[in-house]
């Protein structure tokens, strides 16, 4: 595998990747004394499947929390769609076409599912006020293109018969299904997973699996995500970027990360002198 | 058998869409509509109008504009009384200042000041939630009272320090005014009423609505998902506002006709508002009406009964009603805080399926 700095390369399945979608150059990111990420530089290309593994407390979510806003590191760059983003707001992130799911589910508990997966779609919606108090016209008509692309979603991720459920009574799994239609409803060009299978069984993991491979393949969507289960990054993703204390250990292709010496003793758990 | 959705089947996200998708609810609306417009009109008397219709068309205006704020975006407020002053005594200025002009617009345009006033008020929302917020609009609450007392400019330097509302007519006939019959005055509410109401409808069920939800559900994800939570949020409380402000303006100029601001736009009146909206049902445009009706008809019924009908003392009655009305907030707060409207709503699930329980 050929792996320039900004050239795409050929997965072992075949499946061309493109250029660099967004690339974090030199982060470091500090709560008070506690340093969550330190000096941690890597590259998520067009197309691609990039995991994030590593133990917990590792500064995983932190790092997602970066690229979306959430948090602004003191030291480091986010480059994205080949140029520096200057230090923004989650909203801002958000209408850059960034889309995420949370480690904690995040839905409008009081909302359907429908509206739910509907908000994922605000960043289409452009009636003003005015007419949205009008309805008859602009905003009907909004309304009903964007419920054409909700009902896709949620065709493809099997959730017609719950779509007018309010999201408080789904059970745990239907909800991170829930949460991640929202994403899709974005269009999102980069798509930030937080452990969308923690807590799932054996069948729950590999329909979820099996959406994210689809979401990558049928709409060529970016996807970083983070996951624990070994078996599971494995199987999805295209390159891994391992993360201990803070730091990054290791970073390439499953393969390479599974034989990486320091990865291995980071999972082993040898002590950190 | 009769109330039900089978077989009315939704072809198009059009009729999904739809205000009332059963057929039966929508012809219950078309008929109160109906009622509301060609019948009422024509028997209403002055002690029905005073005593129940016009507080009642008001006050639902008022609930309405709260709920938005409360019910849909989650943002808690007590200055509801303070923001009906602003109404009232805009258009107090507006009709005194440009007596040519339809009292119509005068009652709209104090809808927009009153936006632009709870937009200011408002501002502190980005900062502080929950019970920090609610004093702060207790704040707005007491310092607008005080300053509509104190500033005689508002009230047309008068010697009483009240206002009163001079005689506005539409169409030709009195709407204000000593002279206003009690038909032109629930008429013009009526209208009021219905376009506030068609217009909450109308947002709430859309984009900005659905911003307002996910503001109210969980503030951190609506950012991620890219709502700009202090234009969300200010566009709740403008548009709570206006609709407050227009409650505040009918309130003073075609019902009461005087007012003298602490009495009539204290503290009790944000309260009576909040509980209108409790026991209706936070979050339900029809929940609005439900709790205005409730708390409008309830000192009239008690009244009724107890001092016209049982011969009791009218404080006892007053005290009694304190009581129904605490002792209702309580459970609704604890037992069901969708309120009346849930109850609707599981009375309607439980006949859909009447008389087949599965
Ligand atoms: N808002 C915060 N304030 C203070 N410390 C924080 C904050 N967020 C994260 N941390 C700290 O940063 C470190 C990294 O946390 P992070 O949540 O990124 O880990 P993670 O890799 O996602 O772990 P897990 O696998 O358990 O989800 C931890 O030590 C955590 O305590
Ligand atoms: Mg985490």
């Amino acid at each position: 595998m050929s792996e320039n700095k900004n050239e795409g390369y050929v997965t072992a399945d075949g499946r061309k990747i493109g250029g660099t979608l967004m690339e974090m150059k030199n982060i470091t990111l500090r709560f008070g004394g506690v340093k969550a990420i330190t000096d941690i530089s890597f590259d998520i290309k067009e197309g691609e499947i990039r995991a994030i593994i590593g133990p917990n407390g590792a500064g995983k979510s932190s790092m997602l929390n970066v690229i979306s806003g959430f948090y602004v590191p003191q030291e480091g760059e986010v480059w994205y769609k080949g140029a520096r983003r200057p230090s923004m707001k989650p909203y801002e992130v958000a209408r850059q076409g960034i889309a995420r799911t949370f480690q904690n589910i995040a839905l409008f508990e009081g909302m359907t599912v429908l509206d739910n997966v509907m908000t994922g779609r605000l960043n289409h919606m452009k009636a003003n006020m005015a007419q949205q108090a009008i309805w008859k016209g602009a905003a009907e008509k909004e309304e009903v293109a964007n419920r054409e692309v909700v009902e896709k979603v949620i065709d493809f991720l099997e959730i017609q018969s719950i779509r007018k459920t309010p999201v408080a009574r789904l059970p745990y799994g239907l909800k991170k299904r829930v949460e991640l239609a929202r994403a899709l409803a974005a269009e999102p060009s980069l798509l930030l997973l937080d452990e969308p299978m923690a807590g799932m069984n054996v069948e729950e993991k590999e329909d979820m699996s099996r959406f994210i491979l689809d979401v990558n393949d049928e709409f060529g969507t970016t996807i970083a995500l983070i996951e624990h289960d070994m078996g599971v990054v494995m199987d999805l993703s295209d390159r891994v970027v391992v993360m201990d204390y803070g730091k990054k250990i290791g970073d390439g292709t499953p393969d390479e990360v599974r034989n990486n010496q320091d990865v291995i003793d980071a999972y082993l758990g040898v002590s950190h002198d | 058998m009769f109330y039900r959705e089978a077989g009315d089947f939704k072809t198009s996200y059009t009729d999904d869409n739809q205000t009332f998708p059963i057929k039966f609810d929508r012809y219950r609306y078309y008929f109160v509509l109906f009622v509301a417009f060609c019948v009422i009109p024509f028997i209403v008397n002055d002690y029905w109008a005073n005593a129940v219709l016009l507080p009642f068309l008001i006050y639902s205006i008022a609930a309405i504009g709260l709920n938005i704020l409360v019910g849909y975006c989650g943002q808690v407020s007590l200055g509801t009384g303070g923001f009906m002053a602003v109404g009232a005594y805009a258009v107090y200025k507006l009709m005194t200042a440009f007596p040519e002009v339809n009292v119509f617009f005068h009652v709209l345009l104090a809808g927009g000041i009153t936006a632009i006033v709870g937009v200011l008020f408002g501002l502190p929302s980005l900062r502080i939630k929950g019970f920090y917020l609610a004093v702060a609009t207790l704040a707005a609450q007491f310092f607008l009272v005080w300053l509509f007392n104190k500033v005689p400019w508002f009230y047309n330097y008068s010697a009483s320090g009240q206002i009163s509302s001079p005689e506005r007519t539409v169409f030709g006939y009195a709407v204000t005014g000593p002279h206003a019959s009690a038909w032109t005055t629930y008429l013009f509410c009526l209208v009021f009423v219905t376009i506030c109401a068609i217009i909450a409808r109308n947002l709430t069920r859309g984009s900005v609505g659905r911003k307002w939800m996910a503001i109210r559900d969980m503030d951190i994800a609506a950012e991620i998902i890219g709502v700009d939570p202090l234009r969300s949020k200010l566009s709740a409380f403008a548009v709570s506002s206006f609709f407050i402000g227009v409650s505040g303006a009918l309130f003073f100029s075609v019902y009461l006709g005087a007012v003298e601001v602490g009495e009539a736009f204290g503290i009790n009146k944000s309260f009576l508002v909040l509980f209108m909206i409790i026991i209706g049902g936070l979050g339900s445009i029809f929940g609005s009406f439900a709790g205005a009706a409730f708390l409008v008809l309830l000192p009239v019924l008690l009244k009724n009964v107890l001092v016209s009908g049982l011969g009791w003392p009218t404080d006892l009655a007053a005290h009694l009603e304190f009581m129904i009305v605490g002792g209702l907030i309580i459970t609704f707060l604890i037992a069901e805080p969708h309120g009346l409207a849930q109850l609707w709503r599981v009375a309607k699930e439980k006949l859909r399926l009447w008389p087949f329980p599965h």
